[in-house]
C-alpha cells in the first residue's frame, strides 16, 4: 500500500486521470450543446467508435496522428449530419434513433477493422508538448502540463463553450430552442437550423473524441470506447448541462479509473477482484448522477421534436 | 376615417380538413383604433390571426398592409412588416431574462456577440414611455403573471410594431391589471397603432373597442361599432340565437357545512407553500365561488380536496367523514364529486371512448356487472340515458372522447360526476374555454344540483362566472382566504383589490 504513496506514482495517476478523461469530455462537451437545444443524441458511442476506427485506420495508413485527426473530425461531421437529418428533420423518437445510430457504429466499426485490417497493430500515438514554464511546476507540472496537445485542445474547448453559449447570439438562440421552441420560432428564430448546427457540433466532437481515444491508445479492437459515449451523455445530466460542470464530471471519472487502473496494477486490488474495480467508474458516475441531477431541471424541450403548428 | 386602413384583409378562405375555419372573410383596422375580433371558440378568430402572423396561409384572399397587397408566409414576414402578436399563452423562454427574451432572433450591434446592455437601455425607455416598468435583467420566471405580459408587449414595440394582436390579453390579470393595460393600450393607439383585440368578456370588449367585428362558425356575423352594441347584443350574434348570461337563481334553505377546511397548508409543485392555513366552509344547498387570479393555490386546494394531492397541515371534512390525506376513492365514498380544470389532463382520458369516460368511477359497480363480466347492455343503457340528459354531442358512445369539442367534453364530465347523489361538488374552471351554449348549460345544472341540496365549491378566474353563481364569494390570493362576501354587496372593484391582496375592512359573511 504504501508504495502507491510515493510521488512519482501519483503524480502518473493523476496525469494518466487527465488524459483518461478527453474522450469524455470532448464527447459530453458536444452533447451538452445538442441537449441545450432540445436535442438527445444517444447516437454518441457509435459515432465515436466510427471515429475512433477512422483515425487508428489513417494513422496505420498514413503513419501521421494529425490525419488521424482529422479523418475523426470528417467522420464526426458525416455522422453528426446524420443524426440531425433523423432527429430534426424526421423528426424521429430521440429516445429509440440514437440507439439505431449506436448499433451502426458498433457493427460498422468493427467490421470495418476486421475487413480491413484484422490482426492489432499498434500506430504511433500523439506527441507530448510540455507546456514551457509550467511544466516543470512540481507536482501540478506532472500532473497538468505534460500531455499531448490534444489534451489542452480539449480543456480550451470548456471556457470557449461556455462564453458561445452564455455570450454569443447563436448561444442564446441555443438555450432558447432547447426550453421554448415554440417562442423562439414566434420571434424567426430558426429551431431547426439550430438544431442542425448543434447536432452537428456534437457529432463533430464525437467523432474527435473517438480519434483521439484510439490514437492515445495506440490501438483499436471491437467496441474499444467500451460504452464511454453513454457515460458522455450521463455526464451531461451530472454537469448540469453547462460545460464547466461536464468537465468536472469528466476529471471525476478519468481520475477514479485511473486509480483503480493503478491500484490494480500494483496489485493492492486482488487480482479476482479486479472486475468489480473495473465498474467502480461507472458506480460512481451514477451515484453522482443521482444526487446532482435532482438540484437542476433539464432544458424544457429536451426530446421533444418541434413542428410548427397548432 | 376615409383614409386608408392599415390592414384589410379580403375574402380570407381557410381551409383545413373537415372544417372551413374563415369563409370569406373580411376585416380592416384604421390607425388610431381599437377594432375587437369576437367570437366563440373554434369561431375562426385564433385562424384568421394566424394567417396575419405568417403562421398559416390562406387558401384564398389578399391582405393589404396600407393600401398595398402584402404576402406574410412566415412570422419573419409579419415583423417586418411591423406587426406585432401577444398570444394567449406568453411565447417567452423562462429561462432567459427580459433583455434576451425581447433580443431573441434580432441581429445584434455587436455582429455574433450579444449586445443586452443596449438592448436593456432601449427596454428602459419603452417602459417609462408606455408605463410598462420592468426589470430588463430579470429572468422570466421569476417574474408575476402581468409582468409577463409587459414583457410580451415591449418585445413587440421593440420591433416597432405598428399592428398588434392581443389574442385575450385580459385572462390572466386582475381587474386592476386590466385597467393599466387598457391605458398602456390607450396610449399606443394614441400614437398612432392599430390594435386587434381579441376577447369574449363582454364588457371589456365594449370599455375598450372603437369597432367589432364578430365571427361564428368561420362567418362574419356581424359588424359593429361599440355605441351601437349591448352585451346581450353581442352574444346573441356569437351564438346565434338568443341567451342567458346568467341562470336564474331561486332561493335554496341553505343546510350544514357539508365540506369543511380547516387550516389547510399545502406545497405546491416547486415546494413552495401554496395553500397557506386555509379556512373553509361550503355548506348545503350552496355555491360558494372561490375567485382569484390564477396561480394563486386554486389548483392545489381543488387537487388536494379531490385527493389528487396531500396536505401539509390541517383538514378536510367531507359530508362529517375525515377524508384527510386519504385516497380518492374514500374521499368518492364520502360523497365528493369532482369536476377538475384540466379536462384533457385529470378529467377525461381521450383515447377511451364516451362510455368508458363516463364509468370511470363506477367501472367495478355490481350494476354494471354479471357474473363478474361487464355487462355490455346495462352499460349502453346507463351512457346512452346520461348523453341524453346532459345534451352531450357525441356521434356514438363508442366515439374517443378526444374527438369531441371542450364543451361536449366538460358536459360529458359534468354527466360522471353528477350521476351519484353528491354532497359535495367541486367544479374547477368549470367553463373555462367551452362555447357560450355549453356554458350556458353547465350553469343551468350547476344551479339545480344547488336546488338538490349539494354543496357546490366553483373555482373560477371569470368574475363574471363567480358573480352570476355565487351565494357567497371567497377570495383567494397566495393560498390564503382573503374575505368572503355578499355577490349582491360586492363590486368588480372590491373584489380586484382582494385579488391582488389587500383585505377589505369589512368582510360579510
Amino acid at each position: 500500500m504504501s508504495d502507491f504513496f510515493t510521488e512519482a506514482i501519483l503524480i502518473a495517476t493523476f496525469a494518466s486521470g487527465v488524459r483518461l478523461a478527453v474522450p469524455l469530455l470532448l464527447a459530453s462537451l458536444g452533447e451538452t450543446f445538442g441537449q441545450r437545444s432540445g436535442v438527445l443524441n444517444l447516437g454518441v458511442d457509435g459515432i465515436m467508435l466510427l471515429g475512433a476506427f477512422g483515425g487508428y485506420y489513417t494513422v496505420l495508413k498514413t503513419g501521421n496522428v494529425w490525419y488521424g485527426l482529422i479523418a475523426g473530425i470528417g467522420i464526426g461531421v458525416l455522422f453528426g449530419l446524420l443524426s440531425a437529418l433523423i432527429s430534426v428533420t424526421l423528426l424521429a423518437e430521440q429516445g429509440i434513433s440514437g440507439i439505431g445510430v449506436y448499433l451502426f457504429g458498433l457493427g460498422m466499426s468493427d467490421l470495418l477493422f476486421l475487413k480491413l485490417v484484422g490482426t492489432p497493430t499498434p500506430i504511433s500515438k500523439f506527441p507530448k508538448l510540455d507546456i514551457p514554464g509550467l511544466s516543470d511546476i512540481p507536482w501540478l507540472g506532472g500532473m497538468f502540463f505534460q500531455h499531448s496537445v490534444i489534451v489542452y485542445l480539449a480543456f480550451a474547448l470548456v471556457p470557449l463553450s461556455t462564453f458561445v453559449i452564455n455570450r454569443t447570439t447563436f448561444g442564446m438562440r441555443i438555450r432558447s430552442v432547447g426550453e421554448n421552441p415554440e417562442a423562439a420560432d414566434s420571434l424567426g428564430v430558426s429551431v431547426a437550423g439550430v438544431r442542425w448546427a448543434t447536432v452537428t457540433i456534437g457529432g463533430t466532437l464525437a467523432g474527435v473524441a473517438g480519434a483521439t481515444l484510439a490514437i492515445d491508445l495506440g490501438i483499436f479492437q471491437q467496441n474499444l470506447t467500451n460504452a464511454q459515449g453513454f457515460i458522455a451523455i450521463a455526464l451531461v445530466y451530472f454537469g448540469a448541462w453547462r460545460p464547466i460542470g461536464v468537465m468536472l464530471g469528466s476529471l471525476l471519472y478519468g481520475f477514479v479509473n485511473a486509480l483503480v487502473l493503478q491500484l490494480k496494477t500494483l496489485e493492492v486490488i486482488p487480482p479476482d477482484l479486479s472486475n468489480f474495480a473495473a465498474m467502480a467508474p461507472a458506480i460512481i458516475t451514477i451515484l453522482a448522477l443521482v444526487i446532482v441531477a435532482r438540484r437542476f431541471r433539464q432544458p424544457t424541450a429536451l426530446t421533444k421534436p418541434f413542428t410548427r403548428g397548432t | 376615417m376615409a383614409e386608408t386602413p392599415m390592414l384589410e384583409m379580403r375574402g380570407i378562405t381557410k381551409r383545413f380538413p373537415g372544417v372551413l375555419a374563415n369563409d370569406n372573410v373580411d376585416f380592416d383596422v384604421f390607425a388610431g383604433e381599437v377594432h375587437t375580433l369576437l367570437g366563440e371558440n373554434g369561431a375562426g378568430k385564433s385562424t384568421l390571426m394566424k394567417i396575419l402572423y405568417g403562421m398559416y396561409q390562406a387558401d384564398e384572399g389578399e391582405i393589404l398592409l396600407n393600401g398595398e397587397s402584402v404576402d406574410i408566409p412566415s412570422p419573419t414576414v409579419a415583423i417586418e412588416h411591423n406587426i406585432g402578436m401577444i398570444h394567449q399563452h406568453f411565447m417567452l423562454v423562462d429561462t432567459l431574462t427580459v433583455a434576451e427574451n425581447v433580443a431573441l432572433g434580432l441581429p445584434s450591434s455587436r455582429g455574433f456577440l450579444t449586445d443586452l446592455d443596449v438592448v436593456s437601455e432601449h427596454i428602459v425607455e419603452l417602459g417609462e414611455q408606455y408605463g410598462l416598468e420592468i426589470d430588463p435583467a430579470a429572468e422570466v420566471w421569476q417574474l408575476a403573471v402581468g409582468q409577463k405580459q409587459r414583457v410580451e408587449i415591449i418585445k413587440a414595440l421593440y420591433r416597432e410594431a405598428r399592428l398588434l394582436i392581443l389574442d385575450e390579453p385580459t385572462a390572466v390579470l386582475t381587474p386592476q391589471e386590466v385597467d393599466q393595460l387598457f391605458d398602456t393600450l390607450r396610449q399606443l393607439t394614441a400614437d398612432g397603432r392599430g390594435l386587434i383585440f381579441i376577447s369574449h368578456k363582454l364588457h371589456e370588449v365594449l370599455a375598450l373597442s372603437n369597432r367589432i367585428t364578430v365571427l361564428r362558425q368561420g362567418r362574419v356575423t356581424g359588424n359593429t361599432t361599440t355605441e351601437g352594441a349591448t352585451r346581450h347584443s353581442l352574444a346573441e350574434m356569437m351564438v346565434g340565437r338568443e341567451v342567458k348570461l346568467a341562470p336564474d337563481k331561486p332561493e335554496v334553505e341553505t343546510g350544514g357545512a357539508a365540506l369543511q377546511i380547516r387550516d389547510l397548508e399545502v406545497i405546491g409543485d416547486r415546494g413552495n407553500v401554496m395553500v397557506d392555513g386555509l379556512d373553509l366552509d361550503v355548506h348545503a344547498g350552496e355555491i360558494l365561488g372561490i375567485a382569484g387570479v390564477s396561480g394563486n393555490g386554486q389548483r392545489e386546494l381543488a387537487e388536494t380536496i379531490g385527493g389528487l394531492r396531500q396536505s401539509n397541515r390541517g383538514s378536510i371534512t367531507i359530508a362529517g367523514v375525515d377524508t384527510t390525506n386519504k385516497p380518492p376513492i374514500e374521499m368518492r365514498h364520502a360523497g365528493l364529486a369532482y369536476v377538475p380544470e384540466g379536462r384533457m389532463k385529470n378529467g377525461s382520458i381521450g383515447a377511451f371512448t364516451v362510455s368508458e369516460n363516463l364509468l370511470l368511477i363506477d367501472h367495478a359497480d355490481d350494476q354494471f356487472l354479471s357474473r363478474g363480466l361487464y355487462d355490455f347492455g346495462a352499460i349502453r343503457e346507463h351512457c346512452q340515458a346520461l348523453v341524453e340528459e346532459f345534451a352531450v354531442k357525441t356521434p356514438t358512445l363508442e366515439t374517443p372522447v378526444k374527438s369531441l369539442s371542450g364543451g361536449n367534453i366538460q358536459k360529458l364530465i359534468l354527466a360522471r360526476e353528477l350521476s351519484g347523489t353528491p354532497q359535495v361538488l367541486i367544479a374547477s374552471q368549470p367553463t373555462r374555454g367551452v362555447d357560450i351554449g355549453a356554458a350556458e348549460y353547465i350553469h343551468k345544472r350547476l344551479v339545480e344540483q344547488r336546488e338538490e341540496g349539494t354543496a357546490i365549491l366553483v373555482i373560477s378566474e371569470d368574475l363574471d362566472e363567480v358573480f352570476a353563481l355565487s351565494d357567497r364569494i371567497a377570495v383567494i390570493y397566495e393560498g390564503q382566504i382573503m374575505g368572503v362576501v355578499d355577490p349582491a354587496d360586492a363590486t368588480r372593484e372590491q373584489l380586484g383589490l382582494m385579488m391582488a391582496g389587500i383585505r377589505p375592512e369589512s368582510v360579510a359573511d
